[in-house]
């Protein structure tokens, strides 16, 4: 089994496809939205959590390629610009999935991407604009 | 014991005792306070929070043909500066905004940009485009001048706090169903979080709780370089509610601070966006405390545990100004994470960086050793515990004709 968050791009000419059935119906995954804006006429973007078989999987992700979606791992997309975060910690509690924790010894504030659902909660409430967004 | 005449012998000839306020916490646990007072000559503090009421005159030099910026109006990056002075003296106000910024219409407002950034972009050699007008004088007659500045060719460019380094501050939540955006950050509904802004045990003034020797002229790190206390700061509050230890129950002592800007630096001095609140700077102020007598080693080594700050509601009772409080609960319990609150167990946030306090009592305690910082004997006392000093609300009069 694997399970993976990742972020979908739609060219515009896929918007109005029924791509995410297709990895339900053939490949047999399972799949969480996380966050989507995906409008008629424009170009779209998904971030999933996807769960099923190695080999489910990997034959899905071949073909959302093969339609041309671009897939990227989540944790690309909110960086912490660590030249700007000053290890507050206003962000912790807002942080639904505990991405965000402050290390009891060093009292610095640990960002770990891999929880990251892309919410973008902390980066509207981070005072130094620490928390970016690379879509 | 001691005096800050020895203290700074020691310090020149390099044979000074330096510890931070954390460290001699372990040491007056293991030792006493009576020992650690003999063998430790300075303990140094630090903080580093969002300080709103912070800012910086500048004077501009004189344009020729002269300008009088006196009644006039001044902008940097479109951030409204006050002008009310002389001819090119202005002030920068920390939490100034731009007038086309939308604020609060689109809610919560982002606040990107205002004093507070100018001051941290002009400490990273950053040109600010400068835009005043003026009604023009026989001897002031230009009536308008665009040009941009940075802070080396300002003659005069000086950071003046009027109110910084709170000693304790509150504990927000909000009980309300909806969430509220504050100066202590976003507060989730139904008691969500609860947010904090403290170093606690490494807080100057909880170090030094009845302002034994911290007063007007006390040397000091300020934003990265050398400032110095000017005066207690504004809502001084020393004659709260104090536990044995001395510690207020309520956020009580404030310092105003001073210091050339040109000696900063842009890590200690940042600006700060507050998500539909507004703009303010993040200061870093250092404060050092020459351990002179047994008691003032025994107030410096006051730890978490014992610390206590109390709970205010923020989205009906701190606005409407309704006393009371939700309880009390120590910085050790803040730190880990999450406290209880009306039975209900709540994850804490800090709008104020430990860890860059830390950094901040480890380089003040560096500049000591190496003995390129001197401790100043205090010119005169701050108001204390016993003085009478009081910070009263407004008594609102209606205005009628005379």
């Amino acid at each position: 089994m694997i399970c993976k968050r990742i972020v979908l791009h739609f060219p515009q000419r896929l918007v109005e496809q029924p791509i995410i059935y297709k990895l339900v119906k053939e490949y047999s995954l399972e799949f969480n939205i996380l966050k989507a804006y995906v409008t008629p006429q424009e170009e779209g973007l998904m971030i999933l959590e996807l769960k099923g078989k190695d080999a489910d999987f990997k034959k899905g992700m071949e073909y959302l390629q093969s339609v041309g979606v671009k897939i990227q791992p989540l944790s690309e997309d909110i960086i912490r610009n660590e030249s700007k975060c000053t290890d507050c910690g206003v962000c912790v509690p807002i942080c639904p999935t505990k991405a965000l924790v402050v290390d009891p010894i060093t009292r610095k504030v640990h960002f770990y991407d891999n929880k990251c659902i892309g919410c973008e909660l902390c980066v509207k409430v981070c005072p130094t604009h620490a928390m970016e967004v690379h879509f | 014991m001691k005096t800050i005449a020895e203290i700074n012998k020691k310090i020149k000839e390099g044979r000074a005792v330096v510890v931070t306020a954390e460290e001699i916490i372990d040491l007056v646990d293991k030792k006493g306070a009576k020992k650690t007072a003999e063998e430790v000559d300075v303990v140094t503090t630090g903080t580093f929070g969002p300080m709103c009421s912070s800012g910086a005159y500048f004077n501009i030099g004189h344009s020729k043909p002269r300008i009088k910026l006196g009644g006039g109006t001044c902008r940097l990056n479109d951030v409204p500066a006050y002008a009310g002075f002389a001819a090119v003296d202005i002030y920068l106000g920390a939490t100034a905004i731009p007038d086309d910024d939308p604020r609060n219409k689109i809610y919560p407002g982002e606040f990107r940009y205002g004093g507070g950034h100018i001051i941290q972009e002009l400490l990273e050699g950053k040109d600010i485009r400068l835009e005043a007008t003026a009604y023009g004088t026989d001897c002031y007659p230009r009536r308008k001048l665009e040009t941009l500045i940075s802070l080396k060719d300002l003659n005069e460019a000086v950071l003046f706090n009027i109110r910084n380094s709170y000693q304790n501050y509150n504990v927000a939540v909000n009980t309300s169903d909806k969430i509220i955006y504050t100066y202590m950050g976003a507060l989730k509904p139904n008691i969500g979080n609860a947010n904090y802004c403290s170093a606690g045990q490494l807080s100057p003034l909880l170090k030094d709780p009845y302002y034994k020797t911290i007063g007007v002229g006390t040397r000091i790190f300020l934003g990265g370089g050398i400032g110095y206390v000017a005066w207690h700061g504004t809502q001084h509050n020393p004659m709260v509610k104090r536990r044995e230890n001395g510690i207020p129950c309520a956020p009580a002592g404030t310092l105003a601070v001073i210091g050339d800007l040109k000696q900063m630096k842009a890590e200690w001095l940042r600006g700060t966006s507050m998500l539909g609140y507004g703009v303010s700077l993040n200061v870093g102020i250092g404060v050092p405390i020459p351990v002179l007598n047994e008691e003032i080693a025994k107030s410096a080594a006051i730890k978490d545990e014992e610390i206590y700050a109390p709970i205010v509601e923020y989205s009906q009772n701190y606005p409407h100004f309704v006393a009371g409080t939700l309880g009390e609960v120590n910085y050790a319990q803040l730190k880990s994470g999450k406290i209880t609150v009306q039975g209900k167990e709540v994850p804490t946030g800090a709008f104020s960086s430990y860890s860059k306090a830390r950094e901040i009592a480890e380089e003040l305690k560096s500049w000591i050793k190496k003995g390129d910082f001197l401790l100043s004997e205090p010119v005169a006392p701050i108001p204390g515990a016993e003085s009478g000093y009081t910070f009263k609300p407004l008594k609102e009069r209606p205005i009628t004709q005379l």
